[in-house]
């Protein structure tokens, strides 16, 4: 102990031992203090690590055609696809708000045999490629699969290759991002406010809707954005269980795909159309992710 | 505190009462067993006094239906309330850090329960308003919770709580999320509400001052057991163990406060180092009491009674001393200190209490 004391000291003299008689009264005023002596074998990597995520978003801005995006953004195509994509997203987050805040409250609220079981089953499209997701859903609601065998002899619907099969694949692979975000949210918040609203008389899901639900919203909101971003970039699963019809499944990352193929500039703009909806939404929840240092 | 089961006669000792509470409180989790009767008439204010972890919030979880029976029973006005959900029984709960609804004004916090109960919202608003008004809070209708003050809030708690019309209040250590100074004040307002309160009341507390002051009625819990209940003042002079006499060894007077004297309703007066005017309490501790067999002379207390020795108690090295006379008190003295001076029950003798030992507070 005495021995790292000494050695801090001396680390302090060499380095300007005369700012350490004012030390603790002045709050941290030592300038540099953070880059002073980072070791090069973290430094360099991590400049590396920088420059490998921005270099590509600073190509895509630079190789932009910022000339014709006007009319590039403006043609019947894309303009089609981005609405596909917007309402087929938006669709998706409402649906995993209406199925997921219930099952996050389920989840952070009440005890069941297997619980830790199902909360790992919730989380599992987190981490499954979104092609398998695909794959598994046109098995299970595919016009032969196990669901949508019945759906489409007893009513009549087919979900795959429509765009309701795109809401379908979309609202699969955001609704854990909603569920994750929610229950979070819940699990901090305090249950006796529920209890209070019980001793006056709320039901259970009355306490939940008018005392719960207000509570949580910043949590249920952040998850909405989260699951909404998600959903609009969704590829792998969309491309398997719907199909890439243009006007009808053909959502901007499929779009985008197919464009560069054939029209490189085309799929420039969209792609500069979804990094601008990623950066919006980013900023949408700085207050809640970049403030954490 | 009218028993009932004694006037009718004839009736066992343990038939369920017409009105009030009647409760056998059993929860069992294990390591911890609470195991309490409780039986209280209208109008009655009954605290549970007890240490830490000593079962007093599991025993009004309990009540609120909160936390489940694992036995015994729970009669309400005559009503079971054993199997009922905790949002049908009528049961209103301040709880200890008052558990306002951040995101509703101080009116809708207390709007939520007659809503609940199916009262229209403009009824509701009404009602809320009147409770605030009552409380004296016209001015923070719509003051959301974190604008309130600690006293401001814990009456917006008392007044959502009594907005349902409960036949059973509870309060969960309803003072002591406040600082000292707003304590006297909102203590003084509480035990006017709960006289006002026509209900059964129930307070959970760990402060013998609180408990005295706001309850007719002391039940002190220890490890999950009821060890002692009764009148704050037979309590006090007749501890039954030894944390009792540490606890709630405290001699409480009311009367009518005039600068630095406390005339005791029925009693002498009684020299405070507080000043204060109009209906007031005071206490002090019976280790603040001196004992004489003969008159002191040129004794610089202030406060000079001539008692009697009615019981001795021993607890520890410490004997306490019930006494009667002029003033009713106990005192506590050493073992040594009762030898020399031959204390025993009949024995006449000179009580002094410093002024500066004792506290005087508004009622």
């Amino acid at each position: 102990m005495t021995e790292l004391d000494k050695s801090g000291a001396a680390a302090e003299v060499l380095t300007g031992g005369d700012t350490r008689g004012a030390g603790p009264r002045r709050p941290r005023a030592r300038p540099g203090a953070r880059g002073r002596g980072v070791p090069l074998p973290l430094l360099v990597p991590a400049l590396v690590g920088l420059a490998f995520l921005l270099l590509p978003l600073i190509a895509l801005l630079v190789r932009a055609p910022w000339r014709t995006l006007p009319d590039q953004l403006t043609s019947p195509e894309v303009w089609q696809a981005l609405q596909l994509s917007l309402i087929c997203a938006t669709a998706a987050t409402a649906v995993s708000l209406v199925l997921g805040v219930p099952l996050a409250w389920l989840l952070a609220r009440t005890e069941f045999p297997g619980r830790g079981f199902v909360r790992a089953l919730v989380t599992l499209p987190l981490v499954l490629p979104p092609v398998v997701g695909g794959v598994a859903l046109l098995l299970a609601l595919g016009r032969n699969g196990v669901v949508g065998q019945l759906l489409d002899s007893w009513f009549g619907i087919t979900l795959p290759f429509t765009t309701a099969g795109v809401v379908v694949a979309e609202s699969f692979v955001a609704m854990p991002f909603l569920v994750i975000s929610v229950e979070g949210t819940l699990r901090a918040a305090d249950p006796r406010f529920e209890e209070a609203a019980t001793t006056l008389g709320a039901s259970r899901f009355t306490a939940f809707r008018r005392v719960t639900l207000p509570l949580i919203m910043p949590g249920i909101a952040a998850g909405a954005v989260l699951a909404w971003a998600r959903a609009l970039g969704e590829f792998g699963a969309t491309i398997t269980f719907a199909g890439n019809f243009p006007g009808r499944t053909q959502t901007m990352p499929l779009a985008v795909y197919l464009a560069l193929q054939n029209d490189p500039a085309a799929a420039l703009a969209l792609s500069l159309v979804l990094l601008a909806v990623s950066i919006a939404v980013l900023a949408g929840l700085r207050d809640r992710w970049m403030t954490a240092s | 505190m009218t028993h009932i089961d004694h006037v009718s006669g004839g009736l066992p000792a343990d038939d369920i009462r017409a009105d009030g509470l009647d409760a056998h409180l059993v929860v069992d989790r294990g390591t911890f067993c609470l195991d309490v009767a409780l039986r209280a008439a209208p109008g009655d204010v009954v605290a549970l006094l007890g240490p830490n972890g000593a079962g007093k919030t599991t025993a009004l979880r309990a009540l609120a239906g909160l936390t489940p029976l694992t036995d015994g029973h729970l009669c309400l006005d005559g009503a079971t309330l054993d199997r009922m959900a905790p949002e049908s029984r009528p049961v209103g709960v301040v709880f200890q850090d008052y558990l306002l609804f951040p995101h509703l004004s101080a009116l809708d916090n207390v709007a939520f329960g007659p809503r609940c109960h199916g009262v229209s919202k403009a009824e509701a608003r009404e009602q809320a308003a009147k409770w605030l008004d009552r409380m004296g809070l016209a001015d923070h209708h719509g003051a959301k919770p974190r604008r309130l003050s600690g006293g401001q809030a814990q009456r917006v708690a008392v007044a959502r709580a009594l907005a349902t019309h409960p036949r059973l209040l509870l309060l969960d250590e309803p003072l002591a999320a406040l600082d000292a100074r707003t304590r006297l004040d909102v203590r003084a307002q509480l035990r006017r509400h709960l006289a006002d309160f026509e209900a059964v009341a129930v307070l959970v507390t760990h402060d013998p001052l609180d408990a005295m002051v706001l309850a007719d009625r002391l039940v002190v819990i220890e490890h999950g057991r009821v060890v002692q209940e009764g009148a704050p003042a037979d309590i006090a002079r007749h501890p039954r163990t030894d944390y009792i006499a540490q606890l709630v060894g405290l001699n409480l007077y009311k009367g009518q406060a005039d600068g630095h004297v406390v005339r005791v309703d029925s009693g002498p007066d009684v020299a405070t180092s507080e000043e204060l005017s109009g209906p007031a309490f005071v206490a002090f501790p019976p280790s603040a009491v001196t004992l004489y067999r003969d008159r002191p002379t040129g004794a610089s207390a202030r406060n000079l009674w001539r008692c009697q020795v009615a019981g001795l108690e021993t607890h520890g090295d410490q004997i306490r001393a019930d006494l009667t006379g002029e003033l009713a008190l106990a005192a506590d003295l050493t073992t040594v200190a009762a030898a020399e001076l031959n204390l025993h029950p009949g024995a006449p003798v000179w009580a002094t209490v410093k002024a500066t030992q004792t506290h005087a507070y508004p009622a």
